[in-house]
C-alpha cells in the first residue's frame, strides 16, 4: 500500500513537470504573431509607464535607444503574481475568494521546498539539525503547512459558492469546474485532517518526505494522511491538462502579447522567421483570398483581388 | 425582461432573436438624457430584412447573412464553418494570431472580471449576450470540441454545444457586437483576450466563408484595393478635391495652403483617412497648413490606396489587411521619402504602426509614425505662434483606442490639448483606460437596416455618459463646447450620436479633430478657423 503511494506521488510529480514542460513548449513553438500589444506596457520607460505610453510618442522613434526597463515589469509582477493585484483592482468580489486560494497554494508549494531542504539536511549534516536551524526549520514549515493548507481550502470552498450561486458565474460553470474546486477541499481537507488526526506513534513529517524520497516503504504512513497526499498528487498530475495551468499560459499571455512591443529590425531573428511564415501556403477558401493552397502567403498578399476582375 | 441566457441558447432553432432590449433595460444616461421614456424609441428591424437574412440575435442586423435556400446549402455552411474554425487553429494559415488565439482558448477562467470593463455589456443593462465571455465561451466550447476532437470527458470538463446552422448565424452577427477595444483583455487577471476571439471569428466568416459586412468588405477594403479608396475617390479625383480644400482653407485663414502630392525625397509621406477629405475637408486643410508653416517637406502620394489610410482589413480579414498595408508602404518606398505619417485615424495608426509591423518586412520596413507625436513637436517647438485664447471654450478629449491602450500614444494629444485649450477637461476615465466610442472595429461606417439604432442606443452609450459628464458644469445652449476626437471613425460615430440625440441644437456640442484647434489658435490665421455650426 505504501509503495502504491509513493509511486502515485513521485509519478504524478514526474507528469506534472512533463505536462507542464510540453505545454509550455507547445506555446513557445507557435509561430511569432503579429503585433497585439496592450498599454501600459510596464517595461517602457518610467516616465511613460506612468501613463500607459509607448516609444511611439518619441517623433524619430526609430532613431531613438530603446531601454528594457526590467524594473518596471518586476514592479508590476511581484504584486500581480503574489497578491493578485489586477484581480484586487477589477474584481473584488472575487479576489476576497481567490486570493486566499492561491496564496494558500503558494504557502504549500514553500512547505514543499521548505522540507525538501529539510529533508535533505537531516541526511546530509543531521547535526545541524539539532540545534535552532531544525527547530526553526520545523516551525517555519509547520506554520507555512497548516496556514497554506486552510487558505487554500477556504479560499476553494467560497470559489465553489460562488460558482454555485453567483449569477454571472453559474451559466458559464460546467461540472469540471465544480469537480476541480471539490478535488482541490478534498486533498487538502484530508492532508489537513490527516496531519491532525495522526498518533503519537506516527512518522515525522521530515521523516515521510524521506521516505517517499528513497521509496523507504518501511515507513507507514496513517491512511488519511496517505489519502491526502495521493488525492494532492494525482490533482497536481491533472492541472497540467486543463485551464488551471494558466501559471504557463500568463508567462506567454503577458509576455509573448500583451508586453510583446518590440519593432521589427532589419535582418533580426524576427525577420528572419517571418520570412519563413510567409513561405506557408495558407488554404483559406474565400474567393477574395486567392489561396489555392499551392500559393505562399508573401504571394497572397502581393496579389490584389480587384486585378481579376479586370483581366 | 428576457430569460437567462446560456452559452448553448446559441444553437436554438427558433427563427427568432434571442434577446430584445428595450430603452428601460439599458444604462441610465445623466441629464439630460435621464429619462428612458422620452428616449426614442428604436426603429424595428424591417420584416423584409427578417424574411431575407438570418436575423437571429437581437434587435438588429449587420451582417445580412441570406438565409440558406436548401438542406444541403446549409450542410456545406455548416461544413465550411468547421473548416475554418479548423483553419484558425493552424500555423499555415493562421500563423499571424495563432499563438494568443490558442491562449484564450485554454486559460480563461469563467471569473467575468472582464465583463465590468466592457462598454457594451454595461450599456446593454448586462444583457448576457453582451458579455465579453458569452461569444468567447461559445467560441472555447466549439474549438475543445471540433478542433480538440474532445469526447464526452472533454463535454464534462469545458462544457458542450450542438453545432448547428442557427448557432453559425447568430455567431456571424455576435462577432460584430464587439468593438474590439480590448478593454476586457486589459482586466483580465490571466491575460484572455474576448476582443480577439471575435477579431478571429471575423477572419473565419471573411477568408473561409466570404461573409463579412458590406461596408467592410465590397465598399471597403474591396473598393480601396480597386479604385483607391473606401470613398470611391479615383486619384484624380481626390486630387481634384484636396485642390478645392487648399482654395477653401486659404480663403478661411488668409494663409495660401497648397498640398503637394507625389513629391519624391519628402520627409513625411502622410496618409489621411480619406474620409476626411469627404466629410471633414477642415482636417486636411489644417494639416497642410500647419506642416508649411512649420516648414516640413511633406507630401501625399496618389498611388492605389496610399492616400487612404483606412485598412478595414485590420477589423476581419487578414489578407486583406496585409494587401493594403503593403499597398501604403510601397507608395511610402517609391517615393523614397523618410517616414510615412498617419493622419487622425486611429485604425489606421494601429494598422499600419503595430499590427503590420511583423508584414512589412525588407525595404518595406519604412518608419511611421504617429501625426500626434509630429503635431506635438511642431506646437512645443515654438514654431507656430499661437494664442489659447482663441480656443477658450470647453474642450474635452477622447482617447480613441487604437491610439492608447493599443498604441500608446496618449500624452502628445494631451500636452497640445493642455497648451492650446484653457477650458480643457478630461473625460473619466481616460488615456489606457479609455472607453470606446461606440463605432470601433467598423461599427461607425455600417448603417444597415436598424443597426445605427444599435450603435446609438448600445456601443456608443458609455461615449456619450462620459461627454455630458465631462461638460456637466455648462451643459446650457449658451456655451459652445467641443469634443476633441483625433480619429476619424471616432469622429464619425460621435458626429452621429450627438446628432441622434440633438445635442448640437439643444446644448451646443460640437465635435472635431486635433489639427483644426491647432490651427484654430494660431495668431498668424483669421479667427474662427473652428466654425460654430454643424457639420
Amino acid at each position: 500500500m505504501t509503495a502504491i503511494v509513493y509511486v502515485v506521488i513521485l509519478g504524478a510529480a514526474l507528469v506534472f513537470v512533463i505536462g507542464s514542460i510540453a505545454r509550455a513548449i507547445r506555446y513557445a513553438r507557435h509561430p511569432i504573431h503579429l503585433r497585439w500589444e496592450l498599454y501600459p506596457v510596464p517595461h517602457e520607460e518610467p516616465h511613460r509607464v506612468q501613463h500607459g505610453g509607448s516609444y511611439f510618442e518619441q517623433v524619430n522613434w526609430w532613431t531613438k535607444p530603446t531601454r528594457f526597463n526590467l524594473f518596471g515589469e518586476v514592479r508590476f509582477m511581484v504584486p500581480e503574481m503574489l497578491l493578485m493585484k489586477g484581480l484586487w483592482e477589477f474584481n473584488r468580489a472575487m479576489w476576497v475568494r481567490s486570493f486566499p486560494f492561491h496564496f494558500g497554494l503558494y504557502l504549500v508549494i514553500g512547505t514543499i521546498g521548505l522540507l525538501l531542504v529539510t529533508a535533505l539536511l537531516d541526511r546530509v549534516v543531521p547535526e545541524m539539525m539539532v540545534g535552532t536551524l531544525g527547530i526553526g526549520l520545523h516551525w517555519l514549515y509547520t506554520v507555512t503547512g497548516f496556514s497554506g493548507v486552510i487558505l487554500a481550502i477556504c479560499g476553494a470552498a467560497a470559489l465553489l459558492h460562488r460558482r454555485l450561486t453567483a449569477e454571472d458565474l453559474k451559466t458559464y460553470t460546467v461540472p469540471g469546474d465544480l469537480f476541480n474546486l471539490g478535488w482541490f477541499i478534498l486533498a487538502f481537507g484530508c492532508l489537513l485532517a490527516g496531519f491532525i488526526l495522526k498518533g503519537p506513534d506516527s512518522p515525522g513529517t521530515v521523516t515521510v518526505v524521506q521516505a517517499i524520497l528513497t521509496f523507504d516503504t518501511g515507513v507507514r504512513i496513517p491512511g488519511l494522511l496517505a489519502l491526502g497526499l495521493a488525492l494532492a498528487a494525482l490533482l497536481l498530475a491533472y492541472i497540467p491538462f486543463t485551464h488551471m495551468s494558466h501559471f504557463i499560459g500568463k508567462f506567454f499571455t503577458y509576455h509573448s502579447v500583451r508586453w510583446n512591443d518590440q519593432p521589427l529590425r532589419p535582418g533580426d531573428r524576427i525577420e528572419k522567421r517571418l520570412a519563413e511564415y510567409l513561405t506557408y501556403k495558407p488554404t483559406w477558401a474565400a474567393r477574395h483570398v486567392g489561396a489555392d493552397g499551392t500559393k505562399t502567403w508573401a504571394e497572397v498578399v502581393t496579389t490584389n483581388p480587384a486585378d481579376r476582375g479586370k483581366k | 425582461m428576457n430569460e437567462k441566457l446560456r452559452p448553448e441558447d446559441m444553437s436554438r432553432e427558433e427563427k427568432k432573436p434571442l434577446v430584445h432590449l428595450d430603452n428601460e433595460d439599458l444604462m441610465p444616461l445623466p441629464p439630460p438624457l435621464d429619462d428612458p421614456a422620452k428616449d426614442h424609441k428604436w426603429a424595428p428591424l424591417s420584416a423584409q430584412a427578417r424574411e431575407k437574412f438570418e436575423c437571429l440575435l437581437d434587435d438588429t442586423c449587420a451582417v445580412n447573412v441570406p438565409h440558406p435556400k436548401t438542406p444541403e446549402e446549409e450542410k456545406e455552411l455548416l461544413r465550411k464553418f468547421l473548416s475554418g474554425l479548423d483553419k484558425l487553429f493552424t500555423r499555415e494559415n493562421n500563423w499571424t494570431f495563432l499563438q494568443p488565439l490558442v491562449l484564450t482558448m485554454e486559460h480563461c477562467a469563467k471569473c467575468q472580471t472582464c465583463s465590468t470593463a466592457c462598454h457594451i455589456y454595461e450599456a446593454s443593462g448586462g444583457n448576457e449576450l453582451y458579455r465579453p465571455t458569452y461569444r468567447s465561451e461559445v467560441m472555447r466550447r466549439l474549438y475543445f470540441k471540433y478542433v480538440k476532437h474532445g469526447g464526452l470527458l472533454s463535454a464534462w470538463q469545458h462544457g458542450d454545444i450542438q453545432l448547428r446552422w442557427p448557432l453559425v448565424a447568430r455567431l456571424i452577427e455576435l462577432s460584430y457586437r464587439c468593438n474590439l477595444c480590448r478593454r476586457c483583455a486589459q482586466t483580465c487577471p490571466i491575460g484572455a483576450d474576448n476582443g480577439l476571439v471575435a477579431h478571429e471569428l471575423r477572419k473565419l466568416f471573411s477568408q473561409e466563408m466570404g461573409i463579412a459586412p458590406k461596408e467592410l468588405h465590397d465598399r471597403g477594403s474591396m473598393l480601396q484595393l480597386e479604385v483607391g479608396s473606401s470613398t470611391g475617390m479615383n486619384p484624380m479625383v481626390v486630387k481634384d478635391n484636396v485642390a478645392f480644400i487648399d482654395e477653401d482653407t486659404t480663403e478661411r485663414t488668409g494663409i495660401k495652403v497648397e498640398t503637394p502630392w507625389d513629391v519624391e525625397g519628402a520627409d513625411v509621406l502622410l496618409i489621411h483617412n480619406a474620409g476626411e477629405i469627404m466629410a471633414w475637408p477642415e482636417n486636411p486643410g489644417a494639416f497642410a497648413l500647419v506642416l508649411n508653416a512649420a516648414g516640413i517637406t511633406w507630401t501625399l502620394s496618389s498611388d492605389l490606396a496610399a492616400y487612404d489610410a483606412i485598412n478595414y482589413g485590420l477589423w476581419y480579414d487578414d489578407a486583406q489587411f496585409a494587401r493594403v498595408a503593403i499597398k501604403h508602404a510601397e507608395a511610402a518606398r517609391k517615393l523614397k521619402v523618410k517616414k510615412i505619417v498617419v493622419g487622425e485615424c486611429g485604425h489606421a495608426h494601429k494598422a499600419l504602426a503595430v499590427i503590420a509591423d511583423r508584414i512589412l518586412t525588407g525595404d518595406l520596413n519604412i518608419p511611421r509614425e504617429s501625426s500626434m507625436t509630429l503635431l506635438r513637436d511642431i506646437v512645443m517647438s515654438g514654431r507656430l505662434k499661437l494664442d489659447p485664447s482663441r480656443n477658450d471654450f470647453p474642450v474635452t478629449l477622447h482617447d480613441p483606442c487604437n491610439l492608447v491602450r493599443l498604441m500608446g500614444v496618449v500624452e502628445p494629444q494631451r500636452e497640445i490639448v493642455r497648451k492650446i485649450c484653457p477650458r480643457f477637461r478630461e473625460m473619466w476615465p481616460h488615456g489606457v483606460d479609455n472607453y470606446c466610442c461606440g463605432g470601433g472595429s467598423g461599427f461607425a461606417i455600417m448603417s444597415g437596416n436598424n443597426f445605427p439604432d444599435w450603435r446609438f442606443h448600445v456601443s456608443g452609450r458609455k461615449k456619450l455618459q462620459q461627454i455630458l459628464n465631462a461638460f456637466s458644469d455648462c451643459l446650457g445652449p449658451e456655451t459652445p463646447k467641443h469634443v476633441c476626437a483625433p480619429c476619424s471613425n471616432c469622429k464619425g460615430q460621435i458626429r452621429d450620436m450627438l446628432a441622434y440625440y440633438g445635442m448640437w441644437e439643444k446644448h451646443r456640442i460640437l465635435y472635431g479633430g486635433l489639427v483644426e484647434l491647432i490651427v484654430n489658435a494660431m495668431e498668424d490665421v483669421k479667427p474662427g478657423y473652428i466654425q460654430w455650426e454643424w457639420h
